[in-house]
């Protein structure tokens, strides 16, 4: 593959594309564009990106082709999707598609920051991970996968039914990783509603960045994870067990859990 | 003019009264004149008699210049015709007319009639028998006659003349006849005041009938008529005015409640078909406005972290980045209102939403001085709902009510209340199966938002599949087919083509095929398979009765909407309060009721307040 820029950005609008532009200049990024569909996938056959920022609507097309050309190609790029029609469906099926990211638009320079830094973190562990299974050195692991009776909204949040009706959701290991140390978190209040798709926590990262959690399923807050408050770390050291941050009652468990991977689907 | 109910009644009513009189009329004639005749007949009798004793002395002493003296002085009365006296012969003897006198009278002429039909002369008849009516030519006044037989006696054939042998049985008859004028005149008067009376009556009756007819049934009917006309021209803001207490009056003051229903159905649905092509349109509008807002904040935050050391930048553009946010909240509530978003309901309890709306608003309703009244019922039972977006809805009327209360003070009052409706146009179906068992929901496919029937349909080598309303009594049906649907098409489960036709039975209001579901646990439900019918029947929902509702009423004594402004109070962008208001709060409000399956209505009077009337379910579907 023929050295390229880092970030492609696919967006028909191009104010758009001349402000991620100016954004990445910010840190360093070189940057490529396509105004549609159908120049972006010439591009990525040709090209390998680190990070592609794409629009979902498009007049020749969706954003959602784009990945599925990535899928078929096999190419590992991060993909951070953003529309101005920013639903909850959208940003559900971009996540269960496997972007990492979705922003809604009007974005500002640090929410597109934010999700670039994450995506860039992303890429370099999924380098290592690349180089560790080449080289044979099993058990060096750089992330826990969720467990098997757990469910996750792309890479960002995961849930599990326990036996009483209520769920418990929390962060998947991979998100954290992407995230530098954790300085605070700030959590919705018991009794709240979220819902899925929506970001329900949002958590400080030592460098004040801050990064907004998309909850996997719709329900009410019954219980927050009182450990975390005191100790934000525990977090990081038990994502899955103890660092969970809110147990639920749903509101349509089993048609939410359509638009979530199970996490045993991870482990074939 | 026959058509006309006023004019049918009047005839019919007349018809009768002039039968009626008609035959009492008749009647009355009839028994007046022949005691008008009897009274004739007596007094004829009475004179023959007279006659008759007056002139046997006379007789005796055989004095026929007296006894014709007798009779010509008698024969001199006016409505004496002629007063004759026939021998056993039938020649005439005696007579009031002198130029008869002498003459043979046949047996068979009228007067002789009574007694000689036989072949023997009756010797007793009756006075009834003796009397006869009749005319001298067709033209003339009637007669009376009455011939009075002069029986024989012992004294006559004892008296020195001899004349008759003591054998015979009757000598003689005495033939009176009477004008009969004066009775004629006297019948015909009778007869004519009759007849005038009975004229006089019917257009009596006519009239008065006429009257009532008017007052109790044409006019109010006519109001009723021109009402439904009005109504089926589209205005259904027409009521009739109060017509009493009758069944006109009821069938009036029905009428009134079913345009003012109607009229509510109407707007629901014209509200609800506006809402979802707005919301279409404001998707798209946010998506537009969002690309160029996003311009404007990256440009704007990007240029706000390159001028740290600029205090005077940073200020003016900390005011430009703030504002593109608003902007973008502003495009997201556009979108959230928008978006056929399912709400995200719990299990919550309305006065407890409705206290902490109060709370929320409590500032600025102690500072316009208005006063909240609750009658609130304490035995509410807890209802699925978003509670977030309920509060929503009670904050903004809530506010409303204190915009339209002003800086004067007033009372806003809020109640609430369980009610009972019926289910039809309510119930949904949320799980519907063929026969093995394969769910015929297609979550895929919504009708007004909520998951739709899915059933394949195959006519010859044609297959498509059609989308049923999930709410029972809606008919919302979708029939996206490029073929059309005859007899030999049938409707099958999509997942194992098992047919859903209910084979003995066909739509009662058409006759197309009905086709059943079975609903998980809830009995069946059939609907006609053609497209122009709206036959559903759902007996396990029917045999429910009524569904249970929350009704919660918020009321001011604020200056009220007129009634131009109330139809459109619920159209989005729609603003009285000018600048200050966006127009998208009671739009927003209407969203949210829409979405919980409930609905909202408002009742106004100008100068006296509003009632906002807001109903939700108490089982809420899903």
């Amino acid at each position: 593959m023929s050295k390229s820029a880092d970030i492609l950005v696919i967006d028909d609008e191009q104010v758009i594309i001349d402000a991620v532009i100016k954004i990445c200049s910010l840190v360093n990024y070189t940057i490529d564009t396509a105004l549609n569909v159908k120049s972006a996938i010439d591009k990525i056959s040709d090209n390998y990106y680190k990070i592609i920022v794409c629009d979902i609507m498009m007049p020749d097309g969706d954003g959602f082709q784009i990945i599925d050309e990535l899928h078929k190609k096999k190419i590992d790029s991060s993909i951070i999707m953003t529309t101005g029609y920013s639903t909850v469906e959208n940003a559900v099926k971009s996540l269960y598609n496997g972007a990492i990211d979705f922003i809604p638009k009007p974005f500002t320079v640090d929410e597109l920051l934010n999700s670039l830094y994450r995506a860039n973190r992303y890429q370099e562990i999924k380098n290592k991970l690349e180089q560790v299974s080449s080289h044979q050195n099993g058990n060096h692991l750089y992330y826990v996968p969720c467990p098997s009776k757990y469910f996750r909204l792309g890479y960002s949040s995961w849930m599990v039914p326990e036996r009483d009706g209520s769920v418990l959701i929390g962060i998947s290991d991979l998100f954290l990783k992407t995230v530098d140390s954790i300085k605070n978190i700030e959590f919705q209040n018991r009794e709240d509603e979220i819902a899925q798709g929506i970001s329900c926590l949002t958590i400080i990262s030592e460098e004040e960045r801050a990064h907004k959690i998309l909850s996997p399923v719709s329900g009410r807050i019954v219980e927050v994870n009182e450990k975390l408050k005191d100790n934000p770390n525990l977090i990081e050291k038990d994502p899955y067990f103890e660092g969970w941050i809110y147990r639920l009652i749903p509101m349509d468990l089993d048609y939410e859990q359509k638009n979530l991977i199970p996490c045993s689907s991870d482990r074939i | 003019m026959f058509q006309k109910i006023g004019i049918r009644l009047i005839i019919a009513v007349a018809f009768t009264a002039i039968v009626i009189i008609g035959v009492f009329a008749y009647f009355n004639v009839e028994s007046h004149s022949t005691g008008l005749i009897q009274e004739v007949e007596r007094h004829a009798n009475q004179l023959s008699e007279t006659v008759i004793s007056s002139t046997r002395f006379d007789m005796m002493l055989n004095q026929r210049e007296r006894i014709q003296e007798i009779i010509n002085t008698i024969g001199q009365q006016q409505q004496i015709r002629d007063v004759r006296i026939l021998n056993k012969e039938g020649i005439i003897t005696y007579s009031s007319e002198p130029s008869i006198i002498n003459q043979m009278v046949d047996k068979n002429a009228e007067a002789c009639y009574a007694c000689h039909t036989a072949d023997e002369p009756l010797e007793n008849i009756s006075i009834t028998d003796r009397t006869r009516i009749f005319k001298l030519h067709p033209d003339s006044t009637r007669y009376i006659g009455i011939i009075t037989p002069i029986n024989n006696d012992k004294s006559c054939w004892e008296a020195h003349c001899h004349a008759h042998p003591s054998d015979q049985k009757v000598l003689g008859v005495l033939d009176i006849t009477i004008s009969l004028d004066d009775v004629d005149r006297n019948i015909i008067k009778s007869e004519i005041e009759i007849v005038v009376f009975a004229i006089v009556a019917i257009i009596a009756v006519g009239f008065i009938i006429g009257f009532f007819v008017r007052r109790w049934v044409v006019s109010p009917v006519n109001d009723l008529l021109n009402g439904t006309q009005q109504v089926s021209m589209g205005n259904l803001n027409y009521s009739i005015k109060d017509m009493g207490e009758d069944e006109i009056g009821k069938l009036g003051q029905s009428f009134n409640n079913m345009t003012k229903k109607l009229a509510e159905a109407r707007m629901q649905l014209f509200q609800s078909d506006k809402m979802a092509s707005l919301g279409r349109l404001a998707a798209g509008v946010a998506h537009e406005i969002n690309n160029p807002l996003t311009g404007v904040l990256t440009y704007s935050s990007f240029l706000l972290k390159r001028t740290k050391d600029n205090p005077e930048f940073q200020e003016d553009l900390k005011v430009i980045v703030r504002e593109t946010m608003r902007s973008r909240e502003i495009v997201k509530s556009l979108l959230d209102f928008a978006r056929q978003s399912v709400p995200k309901k719990s299990n919550a309890d309305i006065n407890e939403i409705i206290n902490k709306s109060i709370e929320v608003v409590e500032n600025q309703l102690s500072m316009n001085k208005v006063k909240v009244e609750k009658q609130i019922s304490a035995e509410l039972p807890r209802i699925t709902v978003d509670a977030n977006q309920i509060q929503q809805v009670f904050i903004n009327l809530l506010v409303n009510a204190s915009d339209a209360i002003g800086k004067n003070g007033g009372t806003i009052t809020i109640s609430t209340k369980k009610i009972s409706l019926s289910p039809f146009g309510i119930a949904q179906i949320k799980k519907a199966s063929c026969p093995k068992r394969h769910s015929l929901i297609d979550p895929e496919y919504k009708i007004d938002g909520i998951p739709a029937l899915k059933v394949k349909v195959v006519s010859g080598k044609n297959s498509g599949i059609i989308h049923l309303d999930p709410i029972y009594g809606k008919h919302r049906n979708h029939f996206d087919l490029d073929f059309e649907i005859d007899t030999s098409t049938d409707f099958v489960c999509p997942e194992c083509n098992l047919s859903l036709v209910q084979k003995d039975k066909s739509c009662p209001k058409c006759g197309s095929k009905i086709l059943s579901f079975e609903i998980n646990g809830q009995g069946v439900y059939e609907v006609c398979s053609s497209k122009n019918s709206n036959y559903e029947k759902w007996d396990f929902v029917d045999s429910s009765g009524l569904s249970d509702f929350i009704e919660i009423k918020i009321s001011d004594t604020g200056s009220g909407i007129s009634n131009e402004d109330l139809s459109k109070i619920f159209d989005p962008f729609f603003s009285t309060k000018g600048q200050k208001g966006t127009g998208l709060g009671l739009a927003v409000i209407w969203g949210i009721i829409d979405n919980h399956n409930g609905t909202i209505t408002v009742d106004s009077e100008v100068g006296k307040g509003t009632t906002f009337t807001t109903r939700l379910p108490l089982t809420q579907q899903r």
